[in-house]
């Protein structure tokens, strides 16, 4: 599949593999540590629509504000998802996500999570902040923008053939364990290592 | 004289390029990483959008990654100046830029747990001033991100586990396993700056001041310029590629230095640099020129 359009069902998600390359457009919303600790602290009824059958997206973004007071996204790329492992699963669950956006690939705790609500983490490319902030095609509204700043707030946004790749899908599959397995076994026989 | 608002407003320009126009020797190597990539794989594609990353965020004059970094600077000057006065100037130069938007307010204080909004605190940014015996100023810049940041290493030989003894054999398994432990975390292609001996403040230090090397450039000493080049053609056998997604290109260049160290310690420090490699250098002459340097 090259293309998949937001919110989307779990038979869809549950068709990606690991390794697929794949542009996304639709809605999704933006989250990073501040916007994890709050979505679990109790159920936050007034975000849980624009999450559902969506993903959220682990950046904290550089945003402009208009005169008429729209904003737009100036830099966006992903920022490293791992420090969201104790939570992420749970917000899925909670929520009904059915995937995740970031960059350096999560833990045990988040795949297992994966495969149980039927989600997948989307690797997006690190450092590419100007071409992700060109996909994003408009902010429709924000959560807790007072509160967490802008980089930390919850910012719902249509994207357009935003490309990611999956690295960690609804199977227990992961790109990240393949590849540091592959590279170890290289590495160790450079050295001389091998057992 | 040069005012000090005078040196800010340079040094405000140097900044502006090392955040938004990646040097054309880093460019070059990701186009031939793109090359030597599949049609269609992972790599090529991840590739593909970091050059067209590099393309627009040089014609906008916008920062190539929204995480500006640790700005960390080597300023050569002539005897008498004050050194005092530069790191004043540079710092003010730093908050001149993250007010223009340059670079983004990256700088927390972590006793008060707040960012200070205007890109600086205590240690950043981190200025070296050195005296030389030319008339001229040298500046030497790094934006180096936190994401690769998190993944540099230092080791102490030996090391058992890599059968990594106190020599440059043993030197070379570190720098091999500390790439191989960063995978693509640290926004791979990856650059390397290494430092064997020294302590493990100033190993960390020259890693990072290797960095500023061209990547086209070669080691003067023939013993380390063989490292280099061994540790770089072995490391794209890694198979980690771009992001990790799996490839050739893991990793863009290799840079080593080394310092004297004490008869106890024998540390290898590594420093690793994303692909944002962004570096900036310019030379200030006294009748006000400036010469941009690679
Ligand atoms: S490590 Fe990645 S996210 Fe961080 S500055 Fe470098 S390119 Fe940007």
């Amino acid at each position: 599949m090259a293309r998949l359009s937001l919110p989307c069902d779990e038979q869809t998600i549950r068709s990606l593999k690991v390794g697929d390359f794949v542009e996304l457009s639709g809605r999704l919303i933006t989250g990073r540590d501040a916007a994890h600790h709050w979505l679990i602290e109790q159920y936050r009824s007034e975000v849980a629509p624009y999450m559902a059958g969506s993903v959220i997206y682990h950046v904290g973004p550089v945003v402009k504000r208009h005169e008429d007071g729209s904003y737009s996204f100036v830099a966006a790329g992903p920022t490293t998802s791992i420090r969201e492992e104790p939570y992420q699963a749970d917000v899925i669950g909670r929520y009904g996500l059915r995937g995740v956006i970031g960059k350096g690939g999560m833990g045990p705790k988040t795949l297992a999570g994966l495969k149980e609500h039927g989600a997948v983490y989307f690797h997006a490319i690190g450092g590419a902040a100007q071409v992700l902030a060109e996909s994003v095609k408009k902010v429709e509204t924000v959560f807790q923008l007072a509160e967490f700043g802008v980089p930390e707030a919850l910012w719902v946004i249509q994207v357009e053939d935003f490309p990611v790749v999956v690295t960690m899908d609804s199977h227990g599959g992961s790109l990240h364990t393949q590849v540091d397995g592959a590279s170890k076994a290289k590495l160790d026989q450079l050295l001389g290592l091998s057992a | 004289m040069t005012s000090t608002e005078q040196w800010t407003e340079r040094f405000v320009e140097v900044i502006a390029r090392a955040s938004t126009q990646l040097a054309p020797d880093v460019v070059a190597a990701l186009q031939r990483g793109r090359a030597e990539e599949e049609e269609g794989s992972l790599a090529r594609k991840a590739l593909d959008t970091i050059l067209a990353n590099v393309d627009l965020a040089r014609d906008k004059w916008q920062p190539i990654c929204q995480d500006t970094g640790t700005p960390l600077v080597w300023i050569h000057h002539p005897v008498g100046m004050s050194t005092r006065m530069l790191s004043q100037a540079f710092t003010e130069a730093v908050k001149v830029a993250t007010s223009r938007q340059l670079l983004r307010p990256n700088a927390v204080d972590p006793l008060l747990d707040r960012n200070t909004g205007h890109g600086a605190a205590p240690g950043i940014p981190t200025v070296h001033c050195e005296e030389w015996d030319e008339d001229a100023v040298e500046v030497r810049m790094l934006l180096k991100g936190g994401g690769c940041e998190n993944v540099g290493a230092q080791y102490s030989l030996p090391n058992p586990a890599l059968k990594a003894d106190r020599n440059l054999e043993g030197v070379k398994r570190c720098i091999l396993d500390a790439i191989y432990r960063a995978q693509g975390k640290g926004c791979a292609p990856g650059i390397i700056g290494a430092c064997f001996g020294g302590d493990r403040g100033s190993g960390y230090l020259e890693s990072k001041r290797q960095l500023l090397r061209r990547l086209d450039d070669r080691n003067p000493l023939p013993e380390l310029d063989a490292m280099e080049q061994e540790i770089l053609a072995k490391a794209n056998q890694l198979g980690i590629g771009p992001m990790g997604f799996g490839g050739k290109t893991t990793v863009l260049g290799v840079k080593i230095g080394y310092l004297g160290r004490l008869p106890a310690s024998y540390f290898v420090s590594v420093s690793y640099m994303c692909w944002a490699n962004r570096r900036a250098a310019a030379r200030f002459s006294p009748d006000g020129g400036v010469q941009w340097l690679d």
